[in-house]
């Protein structure tokens, strides 16, 4: 019995069987509509994220599974005081797979520990969150065509962005990834990351304005730069501008270029760029469902 | 000065740090066996000025000494058998090590699940840096030690 812990439980060569089953679920859905009738996800979310549950919930349902749980803490018996642990025995005894969300980091490890079901973390505070990194890459592979020989940006809040670390650590198993970091100074990639790119040898380079870039990137990961992360109110209105995207950047960059945004987005990415065939955001929402449709049939090992 | 008699089969851990004994007495759980255990704080040492020492009757093959190399690796471990010191053995830093240290990260899931044992894994020897089963959070060990 497996669980997914974090995007780097699975090997390239796994996590390539993975996105050939999400590619054929895409290409051929009715031949899995009833690949998981008689099985039941659960859905253990301690914080409220309709996104991620909705999706995992869609996945079982489009595979003819069926779901159950809760959505929030209030509603679980955690206000009565039972342990993850304990959560997830009993879980195991109603479901065959869960989907998990807790606040606290390590929670889903807990979890995968005492269960006798797979268990997904679906997202542990800021810790991992692996099926947005596998419903990045199943984006990017699909759209793409590949997961090597590419630059990509990531622009934004890069400090405190649990996505893009994660993405980072994946991408960098791949040949040929170069990364350009586009952030305020004060939000500026962990220096852990940027040791383990040296380390690699792999090629980065960090600025701070977002049009200087946009003529080399082939991906661009933008992600949200919230007013609180600044450290004055001067440094946030110089700044903000910078890191959002509207037509005019978009006139900059490659006409086979493609954003990328873990959603929700607020105001870094102007509604008229929805229009550009190369916004690829809500084309990622359902590579999110696909990639979630593989991961459950490969953990019950239905595939 | 006080005189503590040899011990005839056991073993003697030297130069713990002064004041380290009592936590190292909990951590190797001697209160738990039935033998003879000497308890020794502050001696005058040459070397480190006060030390403390632990002098224990038990077959040394029955405990995990992997929570002195975590504690202090300058610790000496001497084997006794017939009153003689028939070996000295080196400390390493386990692999993993169960309940020694507790995880300082207040989002680690550790931090509200109070029964959950805390886990560490060695992430860098030269350092001696630990690493949280649960958060991945590294710590310098000695920040760590309950």
């Amino acid at each position: 019995m497996r669980h997914l812990m974090t995007p780097l439980d699975f090997s390239v060569e796994e996590l390539e069987r993975l996105f050939d089953l999400a590619a054929d679920i895409e290409r051929e859905p009715s031949k899995y509509a009833h690949a998981c009738d008689g099985k039941i996800l659960a859905t253990c979310f301690y914080e409220p994220s309709t996104r991620t549950r909705l999706s995992f919930e869609s996945a079982m349902i489009q595979l003819g599974g069926q779901v159950l749980g809760f959505s929030d803490a209030g509603s679980s018996s955690a206000t009565k005081g039972e342990s993850v642990s304990d959560t997830i025995r009993m879980i195991s005894c109603y479901s065959h797979i869960c989907a998990m969300r807790h606040p606290k980091e390590g929670s889903a490890m807990v979890a995968s520990m005492a269960a006798s079901i797979p268990v997904i973390n679906a997202g542990d505070g800021g810790h991992q969150h692996p099926t947005q990194t596998l419903t990045d890459l199943l984006t990017i592979r699909s759209l793409k065509g590949r997961l090597d020989n590419f630059t990509i940006g990531l622009c934004g809040d890069l400090k405190f962005g649990r996505t893009v670390h994660s993405l980072i650590n994946a991408l960098v198993r791949y040949d040929n990834v170069k990364f350009i970091f586009i952030s305020p100074e004060e939000l500026k990639v962990p220096d852990y990351i940027i040791e383990m790119l040296k380390e690699k040898n792999i090629p980065f380079e960090e600025v701070i304005r977002l049009e200087d870039v946009m003529p080399s990137l082939d991906l661009l990961y933008m992600t949200r730069v919230q007013r609180e992360r600044f450290f004055n109110e001067q440094d946030y209105v110089r700044l903000k501008d910078f890191y959002i995207l509207n037509k005019e950047k978009m006139d900059l960059a490659k006409e086979d270029m493609l954003v990328l945004h873990p959603l929700p987005r607020v105001n870094e990415i102007s509604v008229e760029v929805d229009e550009d065939p190369r916004a690829a955001y809500f084309r990622q929402v359902q590579y999110g469902v696909y990639v979630r449709m593989a991961l459950i049939l490969t953990l019950l090992e239905l595939a | 000065m006080l005189n503590i008699g040899k011990i005839e089969e056991g073993f003697v851990l030297d130069h713990i740090p002064a004041g380290k004994s009592l936590s190292i007495y909990h951590h190797l759980q001697l209160d738990k066996l039935d033998c003879t255990v000497a308890i020794i704080k502050n001696a005058k040492s040459s070397k480190m000025g006060k030390k403390d020492l632990l002098k224990v009757e038990c077959d040394i093959e029955k405990m995990n000494m992997d929570v002195l190399a975590v504690i202090d690796h300058n610790i000496t471990v001497n084997v006794i058998k017939n009153g003689e010191i028939v070996e000295k053995k080196g400390l390493v830093l386990p692999k993993e090590i169960k309940n020694v240290m507790k995880c300082k990260n207040p989002r680690c899931i550790t931090s509200i699940e109070q029964e959950l044992p805390h886990i560490f894994t060695l992430a860098d020897e030269k350092k001696e840096v630990y690493r949280c089963k649960y958060c991945e959070e590294k710590f310098d060990k000695h920040s760590l030690i309950i």
